[in-house]
């Protein structure tokens, strides 16, 4: 990669989130309502799980289906730092996303040397663990869960809605331009050819640990981070709610409906089935909106295994498979 | 902090009683992972499907919980037939098992707990048993029927399970179907129609489990999440496939998980599965009677 090549990446990747905010704001400026900004920051967060999720599920193949682990580790850093120090919300994104960095490379480091199943299996047991060590934990609120007073409103924002809504935009815009500098950088590479042969990519001199790790590492902040609003969102929090397994189910969902091989599918996956969920559970009913969820993921992981983006290349290429 | 030495018996007691259980609940897995490698992670789920099927077969029959298990087990074989006949279609035959194969029992994990949710509600389901509220003492040491009789249950069908796969041709062949399938098929037999049968009879262990599992506790639509953790962390500790070790390792389990209630509070058992598990996967992937070394 030539450096006027990483530059102009960066230019344009700057300037499209810059752009994309643009166009976001006045759209939701002009619906001129409250639950306008509710629902986009629904929709900005589930893009950044699925793009965190996709890191280490869709570019190294290591399936995690502990997201929500991760996501109630950044809520409740949250909970710890506005109760000791009264943090403000930076600082506890900011944490949040190091404590999920710290949990992805601890819960690699023990099991990333193994077959992928182990690391699956693992991250599934470990939301059980960190929701069984919340649930002890009374300072944080115990099972019983924690109310959070939502700080005074400040310009230019009018509501703390909004100030929410722009904090998940900037982080699920970090982590569209993390994931597409990971996919033209050596790491993506290397995490590719792990994905499709990782004896045969360890032969060939990859580093396969350091870059599972890396990837781990990387995935859990921005599992974490994504987390972290959420009890200022909420102005509640309890164990059921953070550690909901929807979150779990959507973060791999929306990777795998979207199509894993690059970020714009988790971003697609993401806009698909978080508005599918959000019209099924304004007009049926939250276990329909559940139910939706899981039949759209398991007909595109059984009949599209490249997701929305796979089938939209299919399209454009008529004679030729993938 | 005084140990008790009754207490800390019937927490032993109690912990084989519960260990003999988690040994049925960890057979159909590890007939199903350790033995056919398909990763069936919706296992503990169909096990809770079952769970309330049994109890509202029992209600409306008021047969005994023993009878409308075997009643029910029926068709989760059949079921667990078809499962695995569309896992084999989409996934195993492409060689995508791996992460769209994972995703997919993820997926359906999901939707069994949706289903149920949606059928019966939030609410806990149990069973009436006449013999519930029974107790046989021995000694000091005091085992509720309610886990004797799951207990016992467990272990003659693990007995019948271990005797099938040692002396039947099928059960030879259900062993080595994953590890030497050209060999079988040069036999005659059709490796796809020997793993369709055993996943079958894997699914049927997971709904006599199930059956167990409301006699010994109410459950509700998510209980079937707690078991993944340990019911994988047992195949593990067991060595993948091996009855005996599966044995062993379950009711170890049972054992550590009621003395950790016992002497730390129940609020805490979670973890145990959690730590056992991570330990073996970073120590000892092999399992307690394995090899050691790295998988």
């Amino acid at each position: 990669m030539t450096d006027s090549g990483s530059f102009r990446f960066w230019v344009r990747a700057i300037a499209s989130a810059a752009a994309s905010l643009v166009g976001v704001a006045l759209i939701l400026r002009a619906a001129r309502n409250d639950y306008a900004f509710y629902l986009a920051y629904l929709v900005f967060q589930y893009v950044a799980l699925a793009l965190g999720w996709n890191i280490l599920g869709g570019y190294a193949g290591f399936v995690n289906f502990g997201a929500s682990a991760f996501f109630a580790a950044g809520a409740y850093s949250t909970v710890a730092l506005t109760k000791t120090i009264g943090a403000s919300l930076p600082i506890c994104v900011a944490a949040g996303g190091a404590v999920g960095a710290t949990l992805g490379l601890l819960m690699g480091a023990l099991t990333l040397r193994l077959r992928g199943v182990y690391f699956a299996i693992s991250t599934l047991s470990l939301s059980m663990v960190l929701e069984t060590l919340v649930v002890n934990w009374s300072y944080v609120g115990g099972s019983s869960g924690a109310y959070l007073v939502r700080p005074k409103v400040f310009a230019p924002f009018t509501t703390y809605t909004e100030y929410l809504c722009l904090t998940m935009f900037l982080i699920a815009a970090g982590a569209a331009i993390a994931s597409a500098a990971i996919e033209r950088s050596s790491v993506g590479a290397g995490l590719a050819a792990i994905r499709d042969d990782e004896t045969a990519a360890a032969a060939l001199g990859v580093p396969t640990l350091r870059l599972k790790l890396v990837a781990a590492t990387i995935s859990g902040a921005i599992l974490g981070m994504a987390g972290t609003p959420l009890p200022f969102y909420n102005s509640y929090v309890n164990p059921d709610s953070a550690f909901a397994i929807g979150y779990s189910v959507n973060a791999l969902a929306m990777a795998l409906v979207g199509g894993a091989e690059s970020w714009v599918g988790p971003v697609a996956g993401a806009l698909l089935l978080g508005s599918l969920q959000q019209v099924a559970l304004a007009f049926v009913s939250s276990s329909a909106s559940l139910a939706l969820t899981g039949l759209v993921f398991m007909t595109f992981v059984a009949l599209a295994p490249r997701g929305l983006i796979g089938l939209l290349k299919a399209r454009g290429r008529p004679q030729g498979g993938p | 902090m005084t140990l008790d030495p009754v207490l800390l018996l019937n927490a032993l007691a109690s912990g084989l009683l519960l260990g003999g259980f988690y040994a049925l609940a960890a057979s159909g897995l590890a007939v199903a992972f350790g033995l056919l490698d398909v990763v069936n992670i919706a296992h503990p789920a169909i096990m809770v499907a079952a769970a309330f099927a049994v109890s509202a077969l029992s209600e409306a029959t008021a047969l005994d919980p023993a009878l409308t298990t075997l009643i029910v087990a029926a068709p989760f074989a059949l079921a667990g037939a078809a499962l695995y006949r569309a896992y084999h279609f989409f996934f195993e035959r492409r060689g995508d098992e791996s992460i769209r194969g994972l995703a997919f029992f993820f997926g359906l994990m999901f939707l069994i707990e949706t289903a149920l949710l949606m059928i019966w509600g939030a609410d806990q389901r149990f069973v009436e048993a006449p013999y519930a509220n029974g107790v046989v003492s021995l000694g000091e040491v005091d085992l509720p029927l309610r886990m004797v009789v799951p207990a016992a249950v467990s272990l003659v069908a693990f007995a019948g399970l271990y005797i099938f796969l040692k002396t039947t041709f099928l059960g030879r062949a259900i062993a080595a179907v994953s590890q030497d399938s050209e060999a079988l098929r040069l036999m005659g037999v059709d490796p796809v129609r020997v793993k369709t049968v055993a996943f079958a009879l894997s699914v049927a262990l997971a709904a006599l489990a199930g059956g167990a599992l409301i006699v010994i506790q109410p459950v509700d639509s998510a209980s079937g999440r707690i078991f993944i953790g340990r019911l994988f962390a047992i195949v593990i500790m067991g060595g993948l496939g091996s009855l005996p070790g599966t044995l062993v390792a379950g009711l170890l389990f049972g054992v550590i998980e009621d003395m950790t209630a016992t002497l730390i509070g129940p609020s805490w058992s979670p973890a145990v599965a959690f730590g056992l598990l991570l330990g073996f996967l970073a120590l000892r992937p092999r399992g307690l009677l394995g090899a050691g070394a790295a998988a």
